[in-house]
C-alpha cells in the first residue's frame, strides 16, 4: 500500500481521510442496530431493528475501535503524552477497519448463500459495507506510524498476572461461544472476528507484552492455562456436541505433540506416524473387556495403557532400527509404506490369512467405557450443577495424559537429549562429530513418540468404542503433519493450535467436508509463503524473526559480503 | 622451538606420542586421495599439515577422527588402535572443527557449545523427564562450564546468540569452544583462519597459543603460511596424497621441492621448444 500512495499525498490528505474513516465507522457503528438479513435462518438472526444479535454487538467492537482510533488523535499529541508514540494509532486503525470490512464480508456472503441468494441482505449489511470500505479507503490514506512499544512500558507484577488472566478469559469465552455455534456461517463471521481482533490486537503490541508478561510469570501461565481448560466443560452445560469434539482435538493434539518430537526437535519425516496411535489403540482393544477382545487377558486401565504404549514403542524400535540409517525422503518414503503396512496387516488378522486378533475390517466394537477408581466415565455427573457427560469425563482424562506428554516433551527439550536432537536436526555429521550418539537419539525419539501415540491410542479406543483399520489411514499421518508444521515445529503451544484448528475447521464446517482437502492444501500453501515458521514460532527459530536479530543477521551478512570482496585479492595465501 | 631438529622434526619439548598415524592409505575407487601417509603428534605440540588444494589433507584428517576407514595402515591414540566412529573418537580425545563452518544454526552459542559436551555427561532421558538431580547437576556443570569457554575463547555476552547471527570469526571461535568443550586431548583445526582478515588471523593465533597452553597438543590444517609457519612447532607438507617433507617451519619453507609443488618448478626450456617436438611440426617435414 505504501508503494501505491505517495506519502506526500498522505500527508495532504490527512485531516480529509481522518474525517470519511469516522464518517465510515459511523456507519459501521449505525449498521449494529439495523438488520442484516431478511430472514431469521441465517447466523444468528440477524432481522430485527434496534436489537443487535450477538454476531453484530462483536462487529460494533471493531467499529468502535476504528473509531477510537481514528478519533482519540485529534485531541493532539500534547494531551496524549507518550502514549502518541507507544500505540501505532494510525496502522492500527488501518488493521481494524481490514477486519471489520472482512466481517462483515463474510457475514455477507454467508448470509447470501444461506438464504439464497444477495436479494436477502438487508440494509444493515449494506451499511456496514459501505462502512467498511469507506474506512478502509480513507486509513490506507494516512500516514503510516512508527511500530507500537507496549512491551517498553513497565508494568507491575499484578497488571502482568492481570493481563495472563485476561488473555485466559478471552480464550476460554472465545472457544466456548465459538464451539457453540452451531450454524457455519454463524461460526465463520465469528472466526473472522477473532482472527481481525488477534491482528489489531497484534498491532497494538499486546501480544509482545503479553509474552514478556508470560516469560516473567511462567507459572501463572501454565497454572492458568490449565484452569481454563478444565473449567472448559462448564461452560457447556452438559453439551455432548462440543465436548465430544474438544476430547477429539486433545487426542489429536497429544498424537501431534508426539510426531512433533520425531519432526519438530529431530527434523525426521515420519508419514506413517498414525500407525503408532492404531497399534496403542488395538492393544488397548484387545486387551479390553469387549466381548470381541480376541486376548483373554483384561488388565486394569493403568496397565492397558503402559502396555499399549510399550507395543507401540516396541512397534517403533523395529521400524526405526532399520530405516534410520537413511534419512530425509528415504525416511519418509519407508514410513509411509510402514504405515500402509499397518493398516493392511491389522486387515489381515482376522483369522482366514493369519490368526484372529482384529477381526479384519470389522475391527473390535464394543469396547466398554472406562472405570477408574470406580468412577464410571460412561455416567454423566452432576458438579456444582452442572451436568458432566461422558465426553467431558473423556475429555478430562486426555487432559491428564496431554498435561504428562507436555511434561515429557518440554523437559526432554531442554535437556542434554534435547539438545542432541536439535543438533541432529541442524547438522547430523557434525552431531557425530562432536560426540553425540546419533542414532541412539534417534531411536528414543522414534521409540519414545512412538509411546506417546500409544498412550493416546489407548484412551481413543475407548473413546471411539470400536476401533478398526480403516481409521488409521495415511491422510491421518499427513493431517498430524500437517498439524505440527501449521502450528509451529518444535513447539507445544503451537502444535495444540495447529491441531485445534486442523480438528476443529472440519467439525464446524461440514458443508464443507467435500472440499476439506483443497481448503487445507490451500492453508498450508498460505503458511509457507507467509509464516513459514509456523502460528507459534520455536524459541529457538523465534530469535531468527525478532527485529534486533534481523538488524544484526544483516550486519554479518553485509560483514560477510565485504569480506570475501576485500580478503580475497589482497589477502597473502602463500608467501615463502 | 627445537634448537637441534632431527630429521623427523620433533622438537626437545615433545612428549609421550599421542596420535600415531602409520602408513594411511585412503582409496577411492581408482583415487588414491591418501598414500601411505605417517605422522605422529606428541602431548603438547603444534603440527601443522599444508599441501596445495586436493593435496588430501581433509581426507587425512577425517581418517584421523573416525570419518573414514583408511583402506589401509593404522591409526593409534595414546597407544590404542582409533575406534571406528566419530563419536567414539571423540570420547577418546580428539576433537575437531570444519573447514566450512557447520555450527548448529538455530541453536544459541551456549547450546552449541553444550552439545559438545554430550559425551562427557551421563543424564538419560529418565533423568531429564523426571528432573532427577543428576539432571540438575548435569545441566548446571554444563552451562557453567559452556560459560567459561565461551569466555576462553573471546566470545563473552554472546552465549543467547543465535550462533548463525554471530560474525563470521566469531562463529570460527565458536566451533574450537563446541570443539573444546568435548575436553579433548588432540584438538584437529581444518583451515581454522580460512576467510579472516590479518587482524582476525592474528586472534587465532593468538587463541591457538593458549590452547597449547592448557596442555592440548593441536594439529592445524592451513593455506595461510606466515600463520603456520608462526604457530607451529613441526610441519608436514603434504602433496598428491604423500607426505613430501616433515620438519620444523623453516625445513618445509625452504625445501624446493615443497616450492615446486606450490608454484611449479622454475622456468626452463619446455621440451616441445626443441625442433621436431612441437606438436604438428614432425607432420609438416614428413
Amino acid at each position: 500500500m505504501r508503494a501505491i500512495i505517495p506519502d506526500a499525498l498522505k500527508l495532504q490528505l490527512r485531516y480529509p481521510a481522518r474525517a470519511v474513516g469516522i464518517l465510515g465507522a459511523l456507519a459501521m457503528a449505525a449498521a449494529v442496530f439495523m438488520p442484516w438479513a431478511y430472514g431469521p435462518g441465517a447466523l444468528d438472526n440477524m432481522t430485527l431493528w434496534a436489537s443487535p444479535s450477538p454476531l453484530q454487538l462483536f462487529f460494533g467492537v471493531l467499529a468502535l475501535l476504528v473509531l477510537a482510533l481514528l478519533a482519540i488523535p485529534l485531541v493532539g499529541k500534547p494531551k496524549l503524552g507518550r502514549w502518541a508514540h507507544i500505540l501505532a494509532w494510525n496502522t492500527s486503525a488501518k488493521t481494524s477497519a481490514i477486519s471489520a470490512l472482512a466481517m462483515a464480508g463474510v457475514a455477507a456472503i454467508a448470509i447470501a448463500i444461506e438464504l439464497g441468494g444477495v436479494v436477502n441482505l438487508d440494509p444493515g449489511a449494506w451499511v456496514a459495507l459501505v462502512g467498511g470500505v469507506l474506512a478502509v479507503t480513507a486509513t490506507l490514506f494516512l500516514p503510516d506510524s512508527p511500530p507500537p512499544s507496549l512491551e517498553r512500558v513497565k508494568s507491575a507484577k499484578w497488571l502482568q498476572i492481570t493481563g495472563i488472566a485476561l488473555g485466559m478469559a478471552a480464550v476460554l469465552f472465545g472457544a466456548a461461544y465459538g464451539l457453540g455455534l452451531s450454524d457455519a456461517g454463524a461460526f465463520l463471521t465469528f472466526a473472522a472476528f477473532l482472527v481481525g481482533l488477534v491482528l489489531i490486537l497484534r498491532q497494538f503490541g499486546v501480544f509482545d507484552w503479553l509474552s514478556i508478561a508470560a516469560a516473567n510469570n511462567r507459572q501463572v501461565l501454565v497454572l492458568s492455562a490449565f484452569t481454563v481448560a478444565f473449567a472448559f466443560p462448564f461452560t457447556q452445560d452438559g453439551s455432548d456436541a462440543t465436548m465430544s469434539v474438544a476430547a477429539q482435538v486433545l487426542i489429536f493434539a497429544a498424537t501431534a505433540l508426539g510426531l512433533n518430537i520425531v519432526v519438530g526437535l529431530v527434523g525426521l519425516l515420519d508419514l506413517g506416524y498414525i500407525a503408532f496411535l492404531g497399534a496403542g489403540a488395538f492393544t488397548a482393544a484387545v486387551l479390553s473387556e469387549s466381548a470381541f477382545a480376541t486376548i483373554d487377558f483384561h488388565p486394569p486401565f493403568v496397565i492397558t495403557v503402559l502396555i499399549s504404549g510399550a507395543v507401540a514403542s516396541l512397534l517403533g524400535l523395529v521400524i526405526g532400527a532399520p530405516t534410520l540409517r537413511v534419512s530425509g525422503d528415504y525416511l519418509a518414503i519407508v514410513t509411509l509404506a510402514f504405515g500402509e503396512i499397518f493398516r493392511i496387516t491389522m486387515n489381515n488378522l482376522d483369522g482366514n490369512d493369519g490368526p484372529n486378533l482384529t477381526h479384519g475390517s470389522n475391527g473390535i466394537p464394543g469396547i466398554p467405557d472406562l472405570s477408574l477408581l470406580g468412577f464410571d466415565f460412561g455416567q454423566p455427573h452432576v458438579i456444582l450443577g452442572i451436568d458432566i457427560g461422558r465426553f467431558a469425563n473423556y475429555y478430562w482424562l486426555m487432559l491428564l495424559v496431554m498435561g504428562l506428554i507436555i511434561v515429557v516433551f518440554t523437559n526432554l527439550n531442554h535437556s542434554r537429549i534435547g539438545r542432541g536432537w536439535v543438533a541432529i536436526r541442524e547438522d547430523e555429521l557434525a552431531a557425530e562429530a562432536m560426540g553425540v550418539n546419533t542414532f541412539a537419539l534417534k531411536l528414543l525419539a522414534f521409540s519414545g513418540g512412538a509411546f506417546l501415540a500409544g498412550v493416546a491410542g489407548a484412551v481413543k479406543a475407548h473413546y471411539d468404542v470400536s476401533v478398526t483399520p480403516d481409521q488409521y489411514v495415511f491422510l491421518e499421518s499427513a493431517f498430524l503433519l500437517a498439524a505440527v508444521v501449521l502450528g509451529g515445529m518444535g513447539t507445544v503451544a503451537g502444535v495444540l493450535i495447529g491441531a485445534t484448528i486442523l480438528k476443529l475447521l472440519p467439525e464446524k464446517l461440514r458443508f464443507f467436508s467435500d472440499y476439506r482437502l483443497l481448503l487445507f492444501g490451500l492453508l498450508m500453501v498460505v503458511m509457507m509463503r507467509f509464516r513459514p515458521e509456523g502460528i507459534v514460532a520455536d524459541e529457538r527459530r523465534q530469535l531468527e524473526f525478532h527485529d534486533d536479530s534481523e538488524e544484526l543477521a544483516d550486519e554479518v551478512e553485509e560483514e560477510l559480503i565485504a569480506h570475501h570482496a576485500h580478503l580475497n585479492p589482497d589477502r597473502e595465501v602463500f608467501e615463502l | 622451538m627445537s634448537s637441534n631438529p632431527d630429521e623427523s622434526g620433533v622438537g626437545v619439548n615433545a612428549g609421550e606420542v599421542l596420535l600415531d598415524a602409520h602408513n594411511v592409505t585412503m582409496q577411492f575407487g581408482g583415487l588414491r586421495a591418501v598414500n601411505d601417509v605417517s605422522l605422529r603428534v606428541h602431548t603438547g605440540e603444534i603440527v601443522g599439515l599444508i599441501g596445495p588444494n586436493g593435496a588430501g589433507k581433509t581426507t587425512f584428517f577425517n581418517c584421523l577422527t573416525g570419518l573414514y576407514k583408511p583402506t589401509a595402515g593404522s591409526v593409534e591414540f595414546l597407544g590404542e588402535p582409533l575406534p571406528p566412529k566419530p563419536r567414539l573418537v571423540v570420547r577418546a580425545g580428539m576433537a575437531r572443527t570444519f573447514q566450512n563452518i557447520r555450527l548448529f544454526h538455530n541453536m544459541t552459542a551456549i547450546e552449541n557449545v553444550m552439545v559438545g559436551m554430550y559425551s562427557r555427561t551421563q543424564t538419560n532421558a529418565i533423568d531429564a523427564i523426571f528432573r532427577l538431580p543428576r539432571h540438575r547437576r548435569e545441566e548446571l556443570a554444563s552451562t557453567k562450564r559452556a560459560k567459561e569457554l565461551l569466555d576462553f575463547v573471546g566470545l563473552t555476552g554472546s552465549g543467547d546468540s543465535l550462533s548463525r547471527n554471530l560474525p563470521y570469526g566469531d562463529q570460527r571461535r565458536l566451533e574450537i569452544a563446541r570443539a573444546l568443550a568435548t575436553d579433548p586431548k588432540l584438538l584437529l583445526l581444518d583451515e581454522p583462519t580460512a576467510g579472516m582478515n590479518p587482524q582476525e588471523t592474528r586472534q587465532a593465533e593468538e587463541l591457538i597459543f593458549k590452547i597449547r597452553d592448557l596442555g592440548l597438543a593441536i594439529l592445524v590444517i592451513e593455506h595461510d603460511m606466515r600463520f603456520i609457519f608462526n604457530l607451529c612447532d613441526r610441519v608436514a607438507c603434504l602433496v598428491r596424497g604423500e607426505v613430501l617433507v616433515e620438519g620444523t617451519g623453516k625445513v618445509v619453507q625452504n625445501d624446493p621441492r615443497v616450492i615446486e609443488a606450490y608454484i611449479g618448478a622454475p622456468a626452463t626450456e619446455p621440451d616441445w621448444q626443441q625442433p621436431g617436438d612441437r606438436p604438428g611440426e614432425g607432420v609438416a617435414d614428413a
